[in-house]
């Protein structure tokens, strides 16, 4: 809107920073209590158009809060670089659909080794088109990690994820809160 | 004895005509430090890399830079940018390198979904009605299956709702359990929110494939829908 200079009435929001503020407000209570005893770790992937190409780091630091809270401060193992600094998956851009899949995994090994070094079995991925990218190069190079989407995580610790919406969780949270 | 270049002969046309349409882009300011490419995980990849490319850009070696497919590997991430000294756009060139290449040639992954995102309002290409249908069935199954969420709302193109929602085409096509989540999330908290009828998606492979007329099109549709049809005064990127 802002390149075509389009005038629009709406406020544009990102649903990152409506879970943080519904954390804040108390309107969604949920806490790491789940994850106590399990101790699964996390990690996150910052989608550049919400990190360093949103100009501020409000959204990720945002993200870091809901994470943070759903899953326990301990249990979450940030990515170095991160934040605006964080690196592309590779996928975005229209890679994942430009026909060089060679190139995009050799682009996404930087991301697969970054993501591996933190040790984490989950990785959250709040962009569709991060997470196929991340998928994909975990099944390429042999990763030890699932991807999720940030809902799943937060519904689980709500405790109203139902058995047919854990696709993508590992055998360790496949039972949690059922 | 190597011979110095003689920049006055050079003929240097395509940074002259990105510089029309980005003026700020500052190519002729690099000085050759390579921040940008150590710091890209593109580097590399068809032999090509940001610094490589700029100055082969301003060398006037324009057949090889537009030739080069190391434009549909960089992700346009602006990692380059924000690192360079000089703040040289290294995405703006990507951009139009895309832009230049004739329609019908770029990639047809991304010529595909942006074509039927013009046509139906989604990369998937699932056009308003199969996406009513799908999300509608989804819900009545959570209503029905699922304890707590009997009252479980979803709507589209619900009038004067305060929230106005995207989704990626990808949930409601391929994994459509993976939007009752969301949903559940949006029925605690009590949000009063809709889908849009038009250009629905979150996605916007136009914008990927540098077609400015489609995805100016897309924003457009999706701008008025929202502001004049529906009247909602928030709209919610879900990703």
């Amino acid at each position: 809107m802002r390149k075509f200079k389009i005038p629009h009435k709406f406020e544009l929001v990102t649903i990152i920073e409506l879970y943080a503020q519904w954390i804040k407000e108390g309107k969604l209570k949920v806490n790491s209590d789940w994850n106590k005893d399990i101790k699964a770790k996390f990690t996150v992937q910052d989608p550049c158009n919400i990190g360093r190409k949103s100009g501020s780091n409000k959204i990720v630091d945002d993200l870091r809060f809901v994470i943070k809270t759903v899953v326990g401060e301990e249990n979450f193992i940030d990515t170095v670089p991160n934040r605006d600094n964080n690196y592309c998956c590779g996928g975005g851009g229209g890679a994942l659909q430009a026909g060089f899949p060679d190139q995009r995994r050799a682009y996404g090994r930087t991301k697969f080794n970054q993501l591996a070094v933190t040790g984490a079995n989950y990785v959250i991925a709040p962009c569709h088109n991060c997470h196929g990218q991340i998928e994909d190069i975990g099944e390429h190079y042999g990763g030890n990690y699932h991807v999720v989407h940030l809902w799943t995580i937060i519904t689980l610790a709500m405790g109203v994820l139902a058995d047919t919406e854990r696709t993508y969780l590992g055998p360790d949270l496949a039972e949690v809160g059922l | 004895m190597a011979e110095a270049i003689k920049i006055d002969e050079l003929d240097i046309e395509f940074k002259d005509e990105v510089l029309s349409k980005v003026p700020d882009a500052n190519f002729d300011l690099c000085l050759t430090c390579g921040t940008c490419t150590g710091g890209c995980p593109a580097s590399e990849q068809f032999g090509m890399d940001p610094r490589k490319l700029i100055r082969m850009l301003n060398l006037g070696m324009d057949d090889e830079v537009l030739k080069t497919d190391w434009k549909w590997v960089c992700s346009m991430c602006a990692r380059c940018v924000s690192a360079c000294p000089m703040k040289i756009n290294v995405p703006a060139l990507i951009f139009n390198l895309r832009a230049n290449v004739p329609r019908e040639k770029r990639p047809k992954g991304i010529l595909g979904s942006c074509d039927q995102h013009i046509r139906t309002g989604s990369a998937m290409g699932a056009a308003k009605d199969d996406f009513e249908f799908t999300v509608l069935d989804v819900a009545e199954e959570i209503r029905e299956d699922h304890p707590g969420f009997e009252e479980l709302q979803v709507s589209v193109d619900r009038v004067g709702a305060t929230m106005v929602l995207n989704q990626n085409s990808r949930e409601p096509v391929t994994e459509p359990e993976e939007m009752g989540p969301l949903w559940k999330i949006l029925h605690t908290v009590g949000a009063d929110w809709t889908y849009p009828s038009v250009m629905w998606a979150g996605e916007n492979y136009c914008m990927f494939m540098a077609d400015n007329e489609g995805w100016k099109y897309i924003i457009e549709e999706f701008v008025h829908h929202v502001d004049n049809n529906l009247k909602s005064p928030v709209v919610v990127n879900t990703e």
